[in-house]
Order: structure tokens, then C-alpha cells, then sequence
């Protein structure tokens, strides 16, 4: 995966420079550990700020709603995924994208290694023959890298960009035999008093900063429901109602559209785990209608297309 | 100013006599974070923490308040009146609290305590509670206070200063208040020589081990239309997602929404968090919005901080140097980074 950056960079190049593209859009190296930033080169002399490891987990397809211009993106399989349902829903247009697809390894889970360190501070992180070295002041560690991935990440299906122009790397094979949702189906298997609290516990932390729901890419409402003012229709308070209000109408709007990124989840600055509520609505989607987001550029979302011949009596 | 010893063994019996005395707020793990919580039992504090996931601002600015209470029953005479909703004053102590966060409240003083405006909440609060910080030994990477005019043994937003010296506590006040909560502690010795020699090994230490991120003199010298037009803003834009994280975690964010609430006859007026990152908070009865682009509110936080405030009341820069928004930031937008590319000493657009 250390070879990607050069050939990002050097495919970068050439399509700024052959003016094939306007921007690329990518990641640079974050000031912190475990963080990269997402970054657009605007020019040749840019590029070489461009890098790809293992903290290149913020989705980029975020950033292309409503983009005028001709966009080279980086695009790991969930990426690539996002652009299919941006593809799907008429946020951009397939010819203003020229995709350098990135077959993925897997996004390292920065929080779950932090935890282990247990109060040491991890300064340095490089990512080496399926490890993670990680130290700090008098201290270097090793990690699995296949044990600390990113929770969404350890359970993809799709880590192979489902569209691209050019690939900056080897395909890599596919994870089989996943089991996606065990999680879900233990909480479905809750009573109904249990589920309740299992959700309250959930987002009890949550301190509506919205960060979940700005990092993903299928939240590209003009105005999202919790900040329409005329009416308003949600509570701005932390009182648990309007809380659970915004986490449960959100998972439901993107029902059908989410491609399981883990985009939320990584943003949330107090660590909720609401791809809770977004993977049983996958699930529902797939077991009811046999669909997948993202992944076929040619076929609608279940929840928005309408058949004459629709079998449900509520369509007609 | 009198300062004090307590040994670590005798701090719980110490600290279980104080929480007798009044409620008393510390650093307590929940879940995996820690954040500011009410002690039940002296065992809850962890003393041991780096700092709080939010910063301490909500004991005196809750991130939503009932102000006032209000009926809108017919028949009640009193229709229409707001009544001010019971709130908390009792003397209380807040234990532990690190010195940036505590330099952070006296920051937020001047826009709640003012000649012209004082937030009656905000002021009691600020009154009736001590603050009983816990200096940093061991400053975090993310940490830059000395660079924006505090540091990590900064007495000067508490009452009293904690120093983890090993084997117990060095207690140092520096304020009447300060005072007065040293004098009701039992089992405070004397400091001794090596204590204090200590205490002030770890003091040069901690701010040793800092060194200065940029300069704040330069952000405060360049002309502030220089910096509204500079070009580098584009490039730090771009990440930037529009959440709140920055401002619901920053201990000098201070920015409100006042809103009705009302459920049948009854109605309470709130006070919430606002963020200067939602496109809502600038957001005019009119339709029109002067910040309704991502550039326009990203410059705002920081030349805010850095910038307006520095100008506004000369006394430097609304950022304490706490880290929170450097590590909680989901794309890596690092105020570091902003705050040496305002300080260049050229940042006109070419």
C-alpha cells in the first residue's frame, strides 16, 4: 500500500498537468497520529503533498456534491461506492470525475490502538508488512494490523474500487464468508425494553455537534431536517427526545443510500457507534429488496423507484 | 500565599470531608472518556487523566438551559410571564480542572461579565465556585498553552494550584478564595524544602517541554484585512465538513441560542450551544445569510480567537492552548497550522 502515494502523485501530475482534470482530490499528512487531512491539489507543484496509508479513512466523496469542475479523486472501494450513489442521485456527473481508484487494505481504528497504549501517547505511527509500529516518548509498540482496523472496515465486502479510471495499485482479493451482521442481529433479538435502552445508552453522549452527519456523503440535504427553522421541526436541547429524534430520522434517510463507510462513526467526537442503527437498515434493505449501495451504477436505489407493478398495495 | 502538603494515602479522607461540605466537580471517567462530573464518592476522581474530552465550560454554561418558565394557560393570570427557573448556587469546587481550561473562564469573563452586559448565571457561578486545578506534569502533544499566554503551572485562572509532586499534593493558593479552602482542609502539612524544590523541577520541566508553536504578537500585528483576504483561507476550507466538534470541545467557545420551547399550555425559554461552523447561526429573518459560505465560517472561528478578540479587548488571544479541537477535529484542521499561516508575515492573496 506505501507504493500508492507515488503513483497518486505522478497520476496526479499528469492529469493536472494535461489539464485533464482541474483539482485532485486527496489526502496530505496530518499533524496528528492517526490522521490524515483531506486535501486538493490545484496544481503540479501541489501534488507531492498527496499520500496514501492506512488514515485515509475520511470518505471523499463528501466533498463532491454540487462541484462544478473536473475532479480527479482518490478513491478506496467505499469512496468509490459514495460516487456510485452520488452517481445514482444526480450529485455529480460521471464525466467531471476521472477516479484513481485505490483497491483498499483496510482503515486503521486510531482509537482502539490509543486505548491499548493505555495513557501513552503515540507520537509516531508507520505501517509495515501488515504491522503497525507505533511509539512515543520511551515507548514503541507493534500491532496486527488486520486486528485494528476500523470496525466497518474489518467487515467490508467491497475494498476493490467498484469504478475507476485507473487504478494506483493491484486489486486486492476480496474478504468472503463475512458475517456482516451479527451485531444487528443481536440486537434484534432483544426485547423491546432492552432495545430501547440499548439505543438510549448508545447516543446518551451525543452533544449534536453533527459531525456524524456531516462527514457522510449521502447527508448533502441544501438544509437537513434539524435545521430547518420555518418551522423548526427538532429540539436543539440534549434531552434525550431530541437527540434520539435526530439519530433515528438521519439512519432512516439514509436508508438504502449508506455504503457502511464507518465516515460517522469516525468523526463522532465522543466515540457513538451509530452505524448501530444505519447497518440494520442495510440489512433490511438487502434481505427486503437483494440491494446493495453503491455498488451497480446502473441500478436505482430500492427507495426511490416506483414499478407500476409494484406488489405492495401502498405504492399504487 | 499559603500553600499546603497533603500526602496521597490521606487525600481521600481529605477529599471525603470536602464533599461533605459542598458538592464537589472532578475529572471522572465515563465510558471511555473522561469528562467533568459531580464526585459521589472520593474514589470517583482520576487525578491521573490527560484532560477532559469537553472542556469544564458546561458547570457554568450548560450546553442547554432552562432560563425561564412560562404558561400559556387562559385562564392563569400569570399567562405570559417568564419565571426564572430554579438553579444551583451553592458554593461549590471544582477539583482538578487543568490551568488552560481554568485560564479559559476568565477569557469567556469578558463577554458574560461586562460593564454593560453581566449574565447573571454565568457570574454567580463564577462566584460561588473554586477552582482547584491540577498543574501538568506531562503536557500532550497536541498541547501549545505556553504559545497563546498561559502554561501548563499557570496560576492565574485559579483559586488554587494542585502539583502532583509523587507521593502527594503540594496545594498552593492564590486567591482570598484560594485561602479560604486551604484553611477548611485537615490534614495539610507544611511544605517542606524538597517538596517545593520538586514542584518547581516539574514546573520548569513541563514548560520546558513545550517551546513556542508560533507567535501571537505576529497574528495580532498584521492588519486584520491582510488576514480576512488572505489567500491561504481556500486551503484550509476545504476539509473543513461544517460540524460543530471545534466548538461544542473549545473551552472559549462561548456562542448561544436562546429558543421556546413549548409542549401544550406550558413553555420554557432555553439557552443552547450555537456553533459559528452551522450555516443557522448567522442565518437572518430575511433569507439572507452573510456567512452562508464554508470559507467565510471557517475564517470566522479563527480569526475570532485569534484575531478579533486580541483586537477587541487587548488582552491576547480567545485559545488557551488546550488541544481538544486539534485532536477532535474529524479532518485534521489543526489551529496550529492556521495560527503560523496568520502569523507570516506575508498573507495578502498574489
Amino acid at each position: 500500500m506505501q507504493g500508492y502515494t507515488q503513483r497518486i502523485r505522478e497520476a496526479a501530475k499528469r492529469l493536472l498537468a494535461e489539464k485533464k482534470v482541474d483539482v485532485v482530490m486527496g489526502f496530505r499528512k496530518g499533524t496528528i497520529p492517526f490522521m490524515n487531512e483531506p486535501f486538493l491539489a490545484k496544481s503540479p507543484e501541489q501534488v507531492d503533498q498527496l499520500l496514501w496509508d492506512g488514515n485515509c479513512g475520511i470518505n471523499l466523496a463528501n466533498y463532491l456534491s454540487g462541484r462544478k469542475d473536473r475532479i480527479g479523486i482518490v478513491a478506496k472501494g467505499c469512496d468509490s461506492r459514495n460516487i456510485v450513489v452520488h452517481l445514482l442521485e444526480y450529485q455529480i456527473k460521471r464525466e467531471q470525475l476521472y477516479i484513481l481508484g485505490a483497491p483498499c487494505h483496510g482503515m486503521i481504528d486510531g482509537r482502539r490502538i490509543t486505548e491499548e497504549l493505555a495513557g501513552k501517547e503515540p507520537l509516531q505511527v508507520e505501517e509495515e508488512n501488515g504491522r503497525i509500529r507505533v511509539s512515543g516518548k520511551g515507548f514503541e509498540e507493534s500491532f496486527d494490523r488486520k486486528q485494528y482496523l476500523q470496525e466497518n472496515c474489518a467487515i467490508c465486502m467491497h475494498r476493490n474500487p467498484v469504478v475507476y479510471d485507473e487504478l494506483v495499485g493491484d486489486l486486492v482479493e476480496e474478504q468472503r464468508d463475512v458475517d456482516r451482521y451479527a451485531d444487528v442481529r443481536e440486537v434484534e433479538g432483544l426485547s423491546p425494553e432492552a432495545k430501547w435502552k440499548y439505543f438510549e445508552d448508545l447516543i446518551a453522549p451525543c452533544i449534536r455537534c453533527y459531525a456524524c452527519r456531516n462527514a457522510c456523503p449521502v447527508c448533502y440535504c441544501p438544509t437537513c431536517f434539524v435545521d430547518e427553522s420555518r418551522p423548526q421541526w427538532v429540539g436543539k436541547t440534549v434531552d434525550p427526545t431530541d437527540t434520539r429524534t435526530f439519530h433515528f430520522l438521519r439512519a432512516y434517510h439514509v436508508a438504502g443510500r449508506c455504503t457502511d463507510c464507518g465516515a460517522c462513526e469516525r468523526a463522532c467526537p465522543v466515540g457513538i457507534k451509530m452505524r448501530q442503527f444505519t447497518k440494520k437498515l442495510e440489512k433490511d434493505i438487502k434481505e427486503m429488496y437483494g440491494y446493495e449501495a453503491g455498488v451497480d451504477p446502473e441500478s436505482r436505489p430500492p427507495l426511490d423507484t416506483y414499478r407500476p407493478d409494484d406488489p405492495r398495495d401502498f405504492a399504487k | 500565599m499559603s500553600e499546603i502538603y497533603i500526602a496521597k494515602d490521606k487525600f481521600p479522607s481529605v477529599l471525603g470531608q470536602l464533599m461533605g461540605k459542598c458538592p464537589v466537580f472532578g475529572p471522572v471517567l465515563q465510558g471511555k472518556f473522561h469528562e467533568f462530573g459531580r464526585l459521589e464518592r472520593p474514589e470517583d476522581v482520576d487525578l491521573g487523566y490527560g484532560n477532559t474530552r469537553l472542556s469544564p465550560k458546561a458547570l457554568f454554561h450548560p450546553q442547554a438551559e432552562k432560563m425561564f418558565d412560562f404558561s400559556l394557560s387562559k385562564g392563569d393570570p400569570e399567562a405570559g410571564i417568564l419565571k426564572e427557573t430554579p438553579k444551583d448556587f451553592r458554593p461549590r469546587v471544582i477539583l482538578g480542572i487543568r490551568p488552560c481550561d481554568a485560564r479559559a473562564f476568565q477569557l469567556d469573563d469578558r463577554n458574560f461579565d461586562t460593564d454593560s452586559v453581566r449574565d447573571p448565571w454565568w457570574v454567580r457561578r463564577r462566584e460561588t465556585t473554586t477552582l482547584v486545578g491540577l498543574a501538568c506534569n506531562t503536557p500532550g502533544s497536541t498541547c501549545f498553552c505556553t504559545s497563546v499566554g498561559t502554561g501548563p503551572f499557570d496560576k492565574t485562572g485559579l483559586d488554587v494550584l494542585m502539583v502532583d509532586v509523587g507521593e502527594g499534593y503540594l496545594f498552593q493558593a492564590s486567591t482570598k478564595k484560594g485561602e479560604e479552602f486551604l484553611a477548611g482542609l485537615s490534614a495539610g502539612e507544611a511544605v517542606s524544602g524538597s517538596v517545593a524544590e520538586k514542584a518547581d523541577a516539574l514546573k520548569k520541566g513541563a514548560e520546558g517541554s513545550m517551546g513556542t508553536q508560533f507567535s501571537v504578537d505576529a497574528i495580532v500585528q498584521n492588519p486584520t484585512l491582510d488576514l480576512f483576504n488572505a489567500a491561504f483561507w481556500d486551503e484550509v476550507q476545504f476539509s473543513c465538513i461544517n460540524c460543530g466538534t471545534c466548538t461544542f470541545v473549545c473551552p472559549t467557545c462561548w456562542c448561544f441560542d436562546i429558543q421556546d420551547e413549548v409542549y401544550q399550555e406550558k413553555g420554557s425559554r432555553i439557552r443552547l450551544w450555537d456553533s459559528c461552523m452551522f450555516p443557522l447561526f448567522t442565518f437572518h429573518g430575511s433569507g439572507h445569510n452573510p456567512r452562508s459560505q464554508k470559507l467565510q465560517r471557517v475564517r470566522q472561528r479563527f480569526m475570532h480567537k485569534l484575531k478579533y478578540y486580541p483586537e477587541k479587548y487587548k488582552g491576547g488571544v480567545a485559545c488557551v492552548g488546550c488541544g481538544r479541537c486539534v485532536r477532535q477535529c474529524p479532518v485534521n484542521i489543526d489551529i496550529r497550522h492556521v495560527a503560523r499561516l496568520m502569523s507570516a508575515s506575508c498573507v495578502c492573496p498574489t
